[in-house]
């Protein structure tokens, strides 16, 4: 670019996962054995990374390309922009590598698909007068069609209809480089940066004629708004009168936006779409062009058309060059997640509201992308998954959670930290990572609390995220698997004589004796404070014990009866899909058995865990071993095994909560094969924190614990208060 | 009752027509009050009023036969700033002894109403002026001028060797867009009579291409502005596809000579260092010009209409911006838009003014 260098490349990383593998046990003593072997191995993945520099850093950067460039087949590099003519020579020469130059706008649209389709909160409004500035959009299962409209020198409006069919379907010279230009004559100011700073403190009323000043007074009658410009720069059509350079660069600032914003929307209106994204260096995280622009647009569609802008923007081109350049191990074939303890976020762009603003460079930045193993899709049982939002309670909206949260998180770090220096007991360097990651986490809750838009919406689920991202930044891939080794251990030897006192009870009976069990399994959460601190001191603290916390019925959110009476005059469930939560007590005993009662009624279940380790939440491969061992002492479970109605699948996810529209492909496809009619979904992070409100095309149990008060108090009830909510689609 | 005036008070300018009575009977010659008789001589016996009233003579429509009266249509305008003086002259003649209605329309009909009422005694008529302006522009196309088209166009407008001003006939007028540029610009679609709507407008107009221009070359007339454009280079100012691609962009078959960006050059201290006020002027006119015509574009494609007709007084003595304008509709529609000009560029609110004077009598 002009002034920035924007530099993206894939690297392998190389960091620590924790396997678990069953023992061969024959012959051994398996009573004081544990379950299965946990190692921690090196995997290598692959991460895309995004950086931003200043142009005058160049040579650095092209030192540390040549040091760490491992491919040698690679023979050209691809660059795009202005830049890519002027440094040209000098990136052959330092390299050895031919440039080859892409086109801007392809890469820019290139770029611009792949944020929109990887990104989660990619996109947001602008809002001036509100609490929260950036208003983030979901993401929209189809993407298409957009209007770009990129305003950099000049301006470019280009219509994206398909992954590689975009048309420039009109412009204007009337751009970024109207208001330098034309503000560097009538200001004497140089600097753009300059000239909007001038532009925000001006008043373009002493320069522009507006509807009142033609009309007098009495515009009112006419149902004109006075304050309208009629004639910008219409008060400066004299030579005797001197006019501030705040004032005149306001003025501009108004003429250029509304012009873009007016052309913008009769484009969209020729073209019938209603998406217009705002990109190029006039706006690039400008809080006063990105104001004037959505008035503008709002004006002129009467808010038919909303303004767009984008979290990586300035990254657009970068990231298209390189996706050209990709094309053998073609990124778009995958699915992507953001790294949040590799990315800067989002800068405030209003230093009035935010003043507590950390300062950071505003030209160094940098974005981190996870290739994920197997491809995401959305769940193909959600109602509408273009307006699903998996999370519960928006805390860029609500101050007063946000407080709470931020807080809940930051006392609970200490903990979290000592548990991960105390899971690799044999690691020299445990202590000292663990602290680094207690460091990195805390800055970031720093971040946010003064930011917290940084990362698109701040929810309980993002911030959970981060803090499993900055753990394994510090390679604590897995914290709890000592934990939840002992736990599975410990639930195994309980499972039979559970299985056999379900069974001596009646029909009724057993169906509430298995939904308490299910809810008190859900009491072992190592993510809740409350517990994690009985469980810590109480260390005999054992499902009987959870039973007896639960609260009463009727329940916070109560719908058993309706529940039971469905399993009494409805038929079976053709096919369930249980997400489950944690692992020992809650999966084994908890969720066995209820998983044994549907395969009982002739309901196939297919039992979906994370793909990665979070908290003390059952990973897909702990799951299969746990299942195993159960299958071993069930035969109700093992037959249901070996004919393929209890099916085990991974959810693609590392998190505590769930994103339902971001879910491994192969638990998609065999939810459609089987005909699912029933969504489970278990615990306070999948069913409250994501999920409470998510409406499905099929039935759904969506039930958990509160363990924690100002949540429970906040939604009417007390700690360990019972969420049992049974939904039926309307017909 | 005489005399017929139609006014059109915008933010810059002030358009006043006056109907001269030419079949006034011996009779009526007698009877005509010494005031009325001195407006009419001070009116048709001057081509200038005070030092910035002006009278359109060549625009003048002689013979004219209106409401069964025949007689000629004058054409004047004077600075809005100078409206106080209007007011005050026309409370020093005596105008309100007259009982005629004063019909008025523009903002400033609202703006200096309560001036005439106290400083002329004089109750104006205030009306639309979007109804005026149509109203205008339809009467005078119909009875053309003096015996030539009322309206024109450039033929070969994209050929500067073989571009020539052309009659047009818009004898069947509808639908038509209409762009007034004044000191802001309005778009209209116009369906029939009175079947009509406001599509939208832009504030960059004429006013801007004058205020710009006032800061940038410190110069203080219109004219001199246009004077100095004439002379410009836009193209030293201007950053040119061509100055970003080496040539036309063929990617997005974007010519060379297309302007990327309005005053992008500017950007450069070199390169503002190295223009005149009269490249800047230039710029200026090109810059609101091509805006315009591409604004206009856009609506006639969404409102689907291929005739759009300019007015208003930004194109008075202005041939650069009407060629351009031509040029520009037809080679970024590909032929599909043509360009109409009026000869009575900026007069038609006021015309429409005084036909509702007439209508109402």
């Amino acid at each position: 670019g002009g002034s920035l260098t924007k530099l993206a490349y894939y690297s392998t990383v190389q960091h620590k996962v924790a396997r678990v593998r069953s023992f061969d046990h024959s012959g051994k003593d398996i009573e004081n054995e544990p379950l299965y072997e946990i190692s921690v191995q090196e995997e290598i993945t692959a991460r895309l990374h995004f950086i931003k520099f200043e142009n005058t850093y160049i040579e650095t950067c092209l030192d540390f390309i040549k040091d760490h460039l491992v491919n040698t087949e690679t023979k050209v590099i691809k660059a795009t922009g202005g830049g890519a003519y002027k440094f040209k020579d000098l990136i052959e020469k330092k390299l050895g590598l031919k440039v080859d130059k892409e086109d801007v706008m392809t890469c820019l649209i290139k770029g611009c698909n792949f944020v929109l389709r990887n990104i989660p909160h990619e996109v947001f409004a602008y809002q001036k007068d509100s609490d929260t500035e950036f208003r983030f959009q979901t993401n929209h299962p189809n993407i298409f069609p957009y209007l770009l409209v990129n305003i950099g020198s000049g301006v470019s409006i280009v219509k994206v209809e398909t992954e590689d069919k975009f048309e420039w379907i009109g412009g204007s010279s009337i751009g970024g480089g109207t208001f330098w230009g034309l503000g560097a004559l009538l200001t004497k100011t140089k600097k753009f940066d300059e000239l909007l700073q001038l532009a925000s403190k001006g008043q373009h009323t002493n320069v522009d004629m507006l509807v009142k000043d033609v009309y007098g007074g009495a515009y009112q009658t006419l149902g004109l708004s006075g304050n309208l410009i009629a004639s910008s720069f219409g008060k400066s059509t004299t030579a005797d009168k001197e006019f501030s350079k705040e004032d005149m660069a306001k003025s501009l600032l108004h003429m250029i936006s509304n012009d873009i914003g007016q052309l913008a929307c009769l484009y969209a209106k020729l073209h019938n779409l209603d998406k217009i994204y705002f990109g190029g260096f006039f706006i690039r995280g400008h809080p006063v062009t990105m104001r004037t622009i959505t008035y503008s647009i709002n004006f002129f569609s009467k808010g038919e058309v909303q303004a767009l802008f984008l979290r990586h923007e300035g990254y657009l081109g970068a990231i298209g060059a390189f996706l050209k350049g990709a094309e053998q191990d073609n990124p778009n074939q995958y699915s992507w997640g953001e790294n949040y303890a590799g990315s800067s976020g989002l800068m405030s762009t209003s230093p009035d509201i935010y003043p507590m603003q950390r300062t950071r460079s505003g030209t160094f930045d940098m974005l981190e992308m996870d290739r994920l193993e197997r491809p995401l899709v959305n769940l193909p049982l959600l109602k509408d998954p273009s307006t699903y939002i998996p999370d519960t309670v928006d805390l860029t909206d609500d101050a007063m959670a946000r407080k709470y949260w931020l807080t809940c998180f930051e006392e609970a770090l200490d903990g979290v930290a000592k548990r991960a220096a105390a899971s690799q007991p044999d690691s020299v360097d445990a202590l000292e990572r663990a602290e680094k990651f207690r460091q990195k986490y805390w800055n970031k809750l720093q971040t946010l609390r003064q930011q917290p838009f940084a990362y698109g919406t701040l929810t309980v689920r993002s911030l959970l995220d981060t803090r499993e991202h900055c753990l394994n930044e510090f390679n604590f891939p897995d914290p709890y698997s000592k934990v939840k080794q002992k736990e599975n251990g410990i639930a195994l030897k309980c499972f039979q004589s559970v299985i056999e006192s379900l069974d001596s009870l009646g029909w009724e009976e057993r169906q509430f004796a298995l939904v308490k069990g299910l809810l008190a399994g859900n009491v072992f959460d190592w993510g809740a404070k409350a517990v994690s601190d009985v469980l810590e001191s109480e260390p005999q603290f054992g499902f009987e014990e959870a039973k007896s916390k639960l609260q009463e019925r009727p329940w916070l959110e109560d719908s058993y009866s309706q529940w039971l009476e469905r399993l009494k005059e409805g038929p079976p469930h053709k096919c369930a899909l249980i997400f489950a939560d944690n692992s020992g007590i809650d999966i084994i005993l908890g969720v066995f058995p209820f998983v044994r009662e549907l395969l009982s009624r002739g309901t196939e279940v297919i039992l979906a865990c994370n793909s990665g380790p979070a908290l003390n939440d059952v990973t897909y491969s702990e799951s299969l071993i746990v299942t195993e061992r159960i299958a071993a002492m069930d035969p109700v479970i093992q037959s249901a095994l070996r004919e393929e109605k209890l099916l085990l699948v991974q959810t693609g996810s590392s998190s505590p909560c769930l994103d339902l529209s971001r879910l491994d492909q192969g638990l998609a496809a065999l939810v459609r094969e089987r005909q699912t009619d029933l969504v489970i979904i278990e615990g306070m992070g999948r069913a409250i924190h994501t999920n409470y409100y998510a409406a499905l095309k099929c039935e759904s149990l969506k039930l958990a614990v509160i363990k924690n008060s100002w949540l429970a108090d906040r939604l009417g009830g007390k700690i360990f208060s019972v969420i049992f909510k049974y939904e039926v689609p309307c017909k | 009752v005489f005399p017929w005036f139609g006014l059109d008070i915008g933010g810059t300018l002030v358009k006043l027509v006056y109907f001269e009575p030419k079949d006034i009977t011996a009779e009526e010659e007698e009877e005509e009050v010494e005031n009325l008789k001195s407006i009419r001589k001070y009116l048709t016996s001057n081509v200038a009023y005070g030092s910035t009233g002006i009278r359109d003579v060549h625009l003048e429509l002689r013979d004219l036969t209106l409401c069964g009266r025949k007689g000629n249509l004058h054409f004047i305008r004077f600075p809005t700033h100078d409206m106080p003086a209007f007011i005050h002259m026309g409370s020093q003649k005596h105008f309100s002894s007259l009982h005629t209605t004063l019909c008025a329309t523009g903002g400033g009909a609202y703006k200096f109403e309560q001036d005439f009422r106290t400083m002329g005694d004089l109750q104006l008529c205030k009306l639309d002026e979007l109804d005026c302006l149509v109203k205008g522009v339809l009467y005078i196309d119909s009875v053309g001028f003096n015996g030539h088209s009322e309206c024109y166009y450039f033929e070969n407008p994209t050929d500067a060797e073989r571009c020539r001003k052309l009659p047009f006939n818009l004898e069947n007028p509808y639908p038509l867009l209409l762009v007034n540029i004044g000191s802001g610009v309005s778009i209209l679609a116009v369906y029939s009579k009175d079947n009509y709507k406001r599509v939208t407008g832009t504030s960059l107009g004429g006013g801007t291409f004058f205020g710009l221009c006032c800061l940038l070359t410190g110069c203080s007339t219109f004219e001199e502005a246009l004077e100095m454009a004439s002379h410009g280079d836009s193209t030293k100012v201007d950053k040119l596809v061509r100055d970003i691609y080496g040539g036309d962009y063929e990617r997005f078959g974007l010519p060379g000579w297309a302007v990327a960006s309005s005053f992008g050059n500017m950007m450069s201290k070199e390169k503002r260092e190295a223009v005149s006020k009269e490249d800047l002027a230039k710029a200026t006119l090109i810059t609101i010009t091509n805006n315009i015509g591409s604004i206009a574009r856009m609506c006639a494609l969404n409102e689907n209409i291929n005739r759009v007709v300019f007015v208003g007084n930004f194109l008075r003595i202005n041939t650069i911006s009407m060629r351009l304008l031509a040029y520009a509709l037809d080679y970024w529609s590909k032929g599909q838009l043509k360009a109409l000009f009026l000869e009575h560029e900026g007069y038609f609110g006021a015309v429409g003014a005084l036909l509702e004077l007439l209508g109402s009598a």
